[in-house]
C-alpha cells in the first residue's frame, strides 16, 4: 500500500527575512504516504498607493501554511485570475486547479498613515466565505499582521488555534573549538526571520527558556566563570543573577504559573532538582538521590516534575510529585532518555531518545506507553514544543554544523530553518503571544 | 620519606574503591589497579631527594614539571564515554599533582570537566560535574587541601576539537588541571 512508500515532496518556498538575509530557501519534506496536504490559494494581495517598501504579507502566509505540512499552496503563475475583493471571486477559476481554499486581501494605507489589510477565506467547494477580517497597525508591521492572517486561517480550517505569531530563543555559537569563540541568545520569528540578539557573551550560553507571559526568559550563562542562572526581561533586556552557588547552577524551568522555578543545584556536592519561589527566593530541594538527578520540566497543574536521572544506571525519564515526594520512572524502552518536555495534552512527553547510539527526538504516550521516534538524523536534542502542540523545533547536525528543525508531532512533516553562520542550539518555542482570537 | 609514600599508595587505594563505587553503571568497571601507579612513582625517582625539591619545579607559564622528565606534567586526562572513572594510567600523574600542590600550599588548581557532544546538554553538564569530582577526590586524598581546589565543568561546551565522531569525541571528555 502507498503508506509504505515515502513519497516525500518537498516544497521549497522563498524566505524574504528581515534585513539580514535577504532571502534563504526551505526545503518542508511532507511524507504523503498518510494524506494529502490541502490545496489552498493565497491570492498576492492587493497593494494601495504609498505603500512600496511594505512586505509581501501572501507570500508570509503562504510560507506559513506551506510550513505546517497541511497545506500546499499554489504558485501565483498558476492562478487563471488574481482576485482581491468578493465580486471579483469565479469559484469555477479555482475548481479546474482543484483547489480547496482561497484567499484574497488588499492593503491600503489609511488616513492616519497605519496600514490596514482586508481578507477573505473561501471554501471553493461549498462556494462558501468562512471568514472575513480587517486588521490595522503600523507600516513595518505587515509581518506580524501577516502572520495573524496565517493564524486565523489555519485556526478556522483545522479547528487548532494557529502558532505562526511565535517566537523562539534559541543560542548561536560562532568560531567554536576556537579561541575567538562566542555565544549569542538570540530571539526570532518562528520562521527564522527577524533574528535579535539578547545577550553576546565569550562564555557559554544554554538552557534557554521563555518564562509563561513571555515577558521574561531564564538561561545558564558562564560569563562568571562557571554555570549561573540568570533571568532576563525580553523587552528592556534588564538581567538578574538568580542563582550563584558553588557548582551546577543549571536547567532553569519555570512552573506554569510563573512563580517558581525548578532548577538544579549541586551545592551539597550532587545535582539535585530545587524549585525557587522567585518572589522570596525560597528554595526547595526536590530530589534526594546520590545520582544525577536534572533537567527538570512541569506538569500543567504545577504539582509535579518530570526529570532525568541516572539512578537506574543510565540515564531515564521520571516523574515526582512535590508534595509527597513519590517518585515514579517514566521510561523504559532503550539505555538513554532524557530531557523531557510535556505535550498541551498532559498525557505525552517528547525526549532524546538514543538507540543504536544515535541520539532521535522521541514522543511517548504515557498512558498507553507507546513510544515512537518522530527525527531520524543523529544527535537530535532540545525538542521544544509548540503552544499549540502540532509541532516541535529541536536542535540537530547538518554536515558537521549545528542547525535548528521542526517536525510535527506525528512525524510527517519536517524542515530544517536556515542559518547565516555559526553553530545554531537550544531552541526553546514561545508561548502564545496574543490572547485567542474571537 | 618511606613513610610519605607509602601513606600515598594508601589513598591511591582508597581512591581507586571510592572511584570505583561511585561508577554510575551497575556493570563491573576495569578497577583502578594502584600497584603500576606505586610503582612508576617509586620505581622512577632517581634519588631520594626531598619531596618539596622535585615537586616546585615549574615551567615558564608557572606549572608543574615532572620531576621524572623534566618536561611540563601533563594536565589532561580522559574519560570513557558517559563514564566519570579515572582511567588507570591518570593516577601516577595526578598523584604527582597531588605530590606538587601540597609541596606548594599557596598554589591554587581549577579542575575542569569535559563531555564530548553526545547525550544532552544538561546531563553533560552534570556529567562534566562528576569528572571534575573523579579529580578532587583523587588529590584530596593524596593529601592536597580542599581550599587549593576549585572544580567547574563545561559539560559539551567547551570542545577542544569541535569536530564530530570518535577521534574529536576522545580528546572532549576529559579532565584539565587549570594551575593559578
Amino acid at each position: 500500500m502507498s503508506y509504505r512508500l515515502f513519497l516525500f515532496v518537498a516544497i521549497i518556498v522563498a524566505l524574504i527575512a528581515g534585513a539580514s538575509v535577504a532571502s534563504a530557501q526551505i526545503a518542508i519534506e511532507i511524507d504523503r504516504g498518510y494524506d494529502n496536504p490541502k490545496k489552498i490559494a493565497i491570492v498576492p494581495f492587493a497593494m494601495g498607493a504609498n505603500l512600496q517598501g511594505v512586505e509581501d504579507m501572501s507570500a508570509i502566509v503562504s510560507f506559513d501554511l506551506a510550513r505546517s505540512g497541511q497545506f500546499a499552496p499554489v504558485g501565483a503563475e498558476n492562478m487563471l485570475s488574481l482576485p482581491s475583493q468578493p465580486n471579483e471571486v469565479f469559484f469555477r477559476d479555482w475548481r479546474i486547479l482543484g483547489v480547496e481554499y482561497l484567499v484574497i486581501g488588499r492593503a491600503e494605507q489609511d488616513f492616519d498613515g497605519k496600514l490596514s489589510v482586508n481578507y477573505y477565506l473561501y471554501d471553493v467547494l461549498n462556494e462558501r466565505q468562512l471568514t472575513s477580517e480587517r486588521l490595522k497597525g503600523d507600516r513595518n508591521s505587515a509581518r506580524d499582521m501577516a502572520h495573524m492572517v496565517s493564524d486565523a486561517i489555519y485556526e478556522k480550517i483545522t479547528g487548532i488555534r494557529g502558532a505562526f505569531s511565535t517566537k523562539i530563543l534559541y543560542v548561536l555559537a560562532a568560531g567554536l573549538g576556537t579561541p575567538g569563540v562566542h555565544f549569542k541568545l538570540e530571539m526570532a520569528d518562528v520562521d527564522g526571520a527577524r533574528p535579535r540578539t539578547l545577550l553576546d557573551s565569550k562564555e557559554p550560553i544554554l538552557s534557554v527558556t521563555w518564562s509563561p507571559d513571555a515577558k521574561r526568559a531564564v538561561y545558564v550563562s558562564f560569563e562568571k566563570g562557571k554555570p549561573a542562572i540568570f533571568l532576563q526581561e525580553i523587552a528592556t533586556g534588564g538581567r538578574t543573577l538568580l542563582t550563584d552557588f558553588p557548582g551546577l547552577n543549571s536547567a532553569p524551568a519555570f512552573s506554569p504559573d510563573g512563580r517558581r522555578l525548578a532548577l538544579v543545584l549541586s551545592r551539597d556536592g550532587n545535582p539535585e532538582i530545587y524549585t525557587m519561589d522567585l518572589a522570596t527566593r525560597a528554595l526547595v530541594r526536590v530530589t534526594r538521590h546520590h545520582a544525577i538527578d536534572t533537567e527538570p520540566t512541569w506538569t500543567a497543574d504545577g504539582r509535579s516534575l518530570i526529570f532525568t536521572s541516572d539512578r537506574g544506571g543510565k540515564p531515564q525519564i521520571y516523574k515526582v510529585d512535590l508534595a509527597s515526594g513519590l517518585t515514579e520512572r517514566v521510561t523504559f524502552e532503550g539505555d538513554y532518555n532524557a530531557r523531557a518536555r510535556l505535550l498541551p495534552d498532559g498525557k505525552h512527553i517528547v525526549f532524546v531518545h538514543r538507540r543504536n547510539g544515535v541520539f532521535h527526538i522521541a514522543l511517548l504516550d504515557m498512558e498507553r506507553d507507546r513510544m515512537m521516534i518522530l527525527t531520524e538524523t543523529s544527535l537530535d536534542e532540545s525538542p521544544s514544543i509548540a503552544p499549540n502542540g502540532t509541532m516541535l523545533i529541536y536542535a540537530t547536525q547538518d554536515r558537521g554544523r549545528g542547525i535548528l528543525a521542526v517536525v510535527s508531532i506525528d512525524g510527517r512533516v519536517k524542515y530544517r530553518l536556515p542559518s547565516s553562520a555559526g553553530d545554531v542550539r537550544e531552541p526553546d518555542w514561545s508561548p502564545f503571544l496574543r490572547p485567542p482570537a474571537g | 620519606m618511606q613513610y610519605a609514600w607509602s601513606r600515598n599508595a594508601l589513598a591511591i587505594v582508597l581512591a581507586g574503591l571510592v572511584l570505583a563505587g561511585c561508577s554510575s553503571t551497575g556493570k563491573k568497571e576495569p578497577a583502578p589497579e594502584p600497584l603500576p601507579a606505586e610503582d612508576a612513582a617509586a620505581g622512577t625517582i632517581p634519588s631520594p631527594a626531598p619531596e618539596s625539591d622535585i615537586s616546585r619545579q615549574v615551567d615558564a607559564a608557572g606549572n608543574p614539571m615532572n620531576p621524572n622528565t623534566g618536561q611540563p606534567l601533563g594536565r589532561v586526562f580522559y574519560f570513557d564515554y558517559d563514564k566519570a572513572v579515572l582511567r588507570p594510567e591518570s593516577f601516577a600523574l595526578l598523584e604527582l599533582h597531588g605530590a606538587f600542590l601540597r609541596s606548594n600550599p599557596d598554589r591554587r588548581v581549577m579542575i575542569e570537566g569535559h563531555c564530548d557532544e553526545r547525550g544532552t546538554r544538561e546531563y553533560n553538564l552534570a556529567l562534566g560535574e562528576r569528572r571534575a569530582d573523579a579529580i578532587r577526590t583523587l588529590l584530596v586524598s593524596s593529601g592536597v587541601r580542599r581550599s587549593q581546589i576549585d572544580s567547574v565543568s563545561y559539560g559539551e561546551e567547551r570542545p577542544v576539537d569541535a569536530g564530530h565522531g570518535e577521534a574529536a569525541w576522545a580528546k572532549n571528555r576529559r579532565g584539565e588541571l587549570v594551575y593559578r
